[in-house]
């Protein structure tokens, strides 16, 4: 497994990188309603994780779906969180005209999020 | 010394050779175990339902007999219990064709044994239903309602053990239950030991997706790699009398048991971790730990337990009218352009050929597709490459089929009257299911184990319980 790239300097500038450099993700769905769980690959970027992938950005990203809510519940024992988004899933699997009805690709939708070290 | 929990598929459509090395693993251990087949989603169960209009003798799993016949006979010879839901709307179907596989395999005095009680299609309006979450869909009429099931707990599993069942068969229950049960019967826990019972379902609830613990689903090459993933191992449990838990997989297998795959399978499908509610035990994973003990050995603490919801959900599936799909290629160069002209072809096509009401989407695959919103704003806002290998899907729906196959039709029209070079057309229309949840009283449903008796009476046995 490799770990996220990243050197430790005092001076170093603020660097953005993706999500997925960092963390990894699975989402699951239950009608009109999607959970991603995101995990840390290292315990020491949780705290980035959560100071900045917040419900705010979450909703926003899924926004073009009709994503309605974000409820955020942090799990600091599994250095991840989860994610649970209303209505963004036009339909659900019963309903949407979407190839992936479940929403299953959309972990890595939350991955191409931008973080700053 | 522990009980043993194996997977031997996660889905229906799921590997059907995955329970060979499982059971393989399970012998050598020589410990009490069972082996359960999870393959019956949401929607399985209304295509079995439909499935069963047309033909009375189907309606279970139809990979039933390819998923037993290799793993039946050695079940049966070293007492690994069998599991499964793969009865779906025909239990009892699905028990004659056990039944004759084992007869056939040499061992005709296997006891099968039938779960009652999901199946509430006859009881639906005298029921106390409330509405489930953020659902929103009003109760369907009664000649659209295809199937109506509740998810049932572990008890009526349990029930089939004490009846020194070999083989239990159920329709709809909490997939998780399914695991449960065996641990019930074994250990002998109180239904209101909430931690153990919590501990248990979540042995089931990380064995039931199969494969999705143990490196399936999982895999990112460079970030997430996973060896072997063609003859990825299915999961075995280890589960302690006193709840405890690791989590593994049969030796000789490819895949990987990491804190990884188990993390990311604890969650899914999860949304409030301090309350995963389940019909036996409500769940609190928020104390939850995870630690590599060894390699593809993972143990799973502090899950904790608090009683069991005061209703169970119930899924009921309607006709949802017809969908239906249809896509064309276009490589090469300007290849985008001439996906998009196609695209927008159909869209002028389809306000004049179909009526104003039909639900459409248009993707172009390769460009934004399912990252995407039914009105394809990332389609607009991407910046790709002109050339590449592009596919553009129209997806339609409308309650009258004819609508639907003039959509797709106009697609396929694409082949001579579109832009150039189009090819690897492919067209599909089928019913849509919709489903809603609902929450019943838990003292509306009566759950209960039979032993099977082979018949030709008894093949719609299951249609007469379901009423009782």
């Amino acid at each position: 497994m490799r770990q996220a790239e990243h050197t430790q300097t005092a001076a170093r500038p603020l660097t953005s990188v993706s999500l997925h450099q960092l963390a990894h993700a699975r989402a699951g769905d239950k009608g009109e309603r999607l959970n991603v769980a995101l995990f840390a690959y290292d315990a020491d970027h949780y705290a980035t994780l959560l100071e900045q992938v917040t419900e705010e950005r979450v909703l926003a990203l899924f926004s073009h779906r009709g994503a309605s809510r974000v409820r955020r519940y942090p799990l600091p024992n599994l250095a991840g969180m989860n994610f649970v988004i209303d209505d963004v899933l036009q339909g659900g699997v019963n309903g949407a005209l979407n190839l992936d009805g479940h929403g299953k690709t959309l972990s890595f939708l939350l991955l191409s999020l931008e973080v700053t070290l | 010394m522990s009980f043993l929990l194996g997977s031997g598929a996660g889905f229906s459509g799921d590997r059907t050779d995955a329970a060979v090395a499982v059971v393989a693993e399970l012998i050598k251990r020589q410990q009490p175990a069972a082996l359960v087949f999870e393959t019956l989603g949401e929607r399985t169960l209304a295509a079995a339902h439909r499935a069963m209009r047309d033909d009375p003798e189907s309606g279970f799993e139809p990979l039933l007999d390819e998923l037993l016949a290799p793993v039946l006979r050695d079940c049966l010879d070293h007492n690994i219990k069998i599991l499964g839901n793969f009865g779906a709307a025909n239990p009892s179907g699905a028990c004659q064709v056990i039944a004759e596989l084992a007869a056939q395999l040499g061992r005709p005095d296997v006891r099968i044994a039938q779960v009652h009680g999901d199946d509430i299609r006859q009881q639906l309006h005298s029921l106390d239903l409330q509405r489930w979450e953020a659902e929103r869909l009003e109760m369907p009429s009664d000649d659209a309602l295809i199937s109506a099931n509740v998810y049932l707990g572990a008890k009526a599993l349990a029930e089939a053990l004490a009846m020194q069942a070999d083989v239990v068969v159920t329709g709809r229950v909490a997939d998780p239950a399914l695991f449960l049960a065996p641990l019930m019967h074994h250990f002998d826990w109180r239904w209101d030991d909430w931690d153990r019972l919590a501990c248990g379902m979540m042995a089931g609830h990380l064995a039931e997706c199969g494969a999705q613990v143990s490196g399936g689903y999982f895999a990112d090459p460079g970030f997430k790699d996973v060896p072997g993933l063609a003859t990825v191992g299915y999961p075995i449990i280890e589960v302690e009398q006193d709840g405890s838990l690791i989590i593994t997989k049969p030796a000789n297998t490819g895949g990987c048991v990491t804190e990884q795959t188990v993390k990311e399978q604890l969650l899914y499908e999860v949304h409030d971790p301090a309350n995963y509610l389940t019909p036996d035990v409500t769940v609190d994973l928020t104390h939850a730990e995870v630690r590599q003990l060894a390699t593809n050995r993972v143990a799973v603490t502090g899950i904790r337990g608090k009683p069991a919801p005061e209703r169970l959900k119930t899924t009921v599936c309607y006709e949802g009218g017809w969908q239906g799909e249809a896509e064309i290629s276009y490589a090469g160069p300007n290849a985008l352009a001439r996906a998009q002209l196609a695209a927008q072809v159909l869209r002028e096509r389809l306000v004049f050929r179909a009526p104003a009401e039909l639900r459409t989407r248009l993707d172009i695959i390769g460009l934004a597709s399912v990252f995407d919103s039914d009105s394809g704003e990332l389609q607009q806002s991407t910046a790709p490459s002109t050339s590449g290998d592009y596919r553009l899907r129209l997806a339609a729906e409308h309650s009258e089929r004819r609508w639907v196959a003039r959509a797709t039709q106009e697609l396929l029209a694409l082949y001579c009257a579109g832009p150039a070079g189009g090819g690897g057309v492919r067209r599909q229309f089928q019913r849509r299911v919709f489903t809603a949840s609902y929450l019943v009283k838990r003292s509306d449903i009566h759950a209960h184990a039979t032993l099977f008796e082979s018949s030709a009476q008894d093949t719609h046995r299951s249609e007469r319980y379901a009423a009782s």
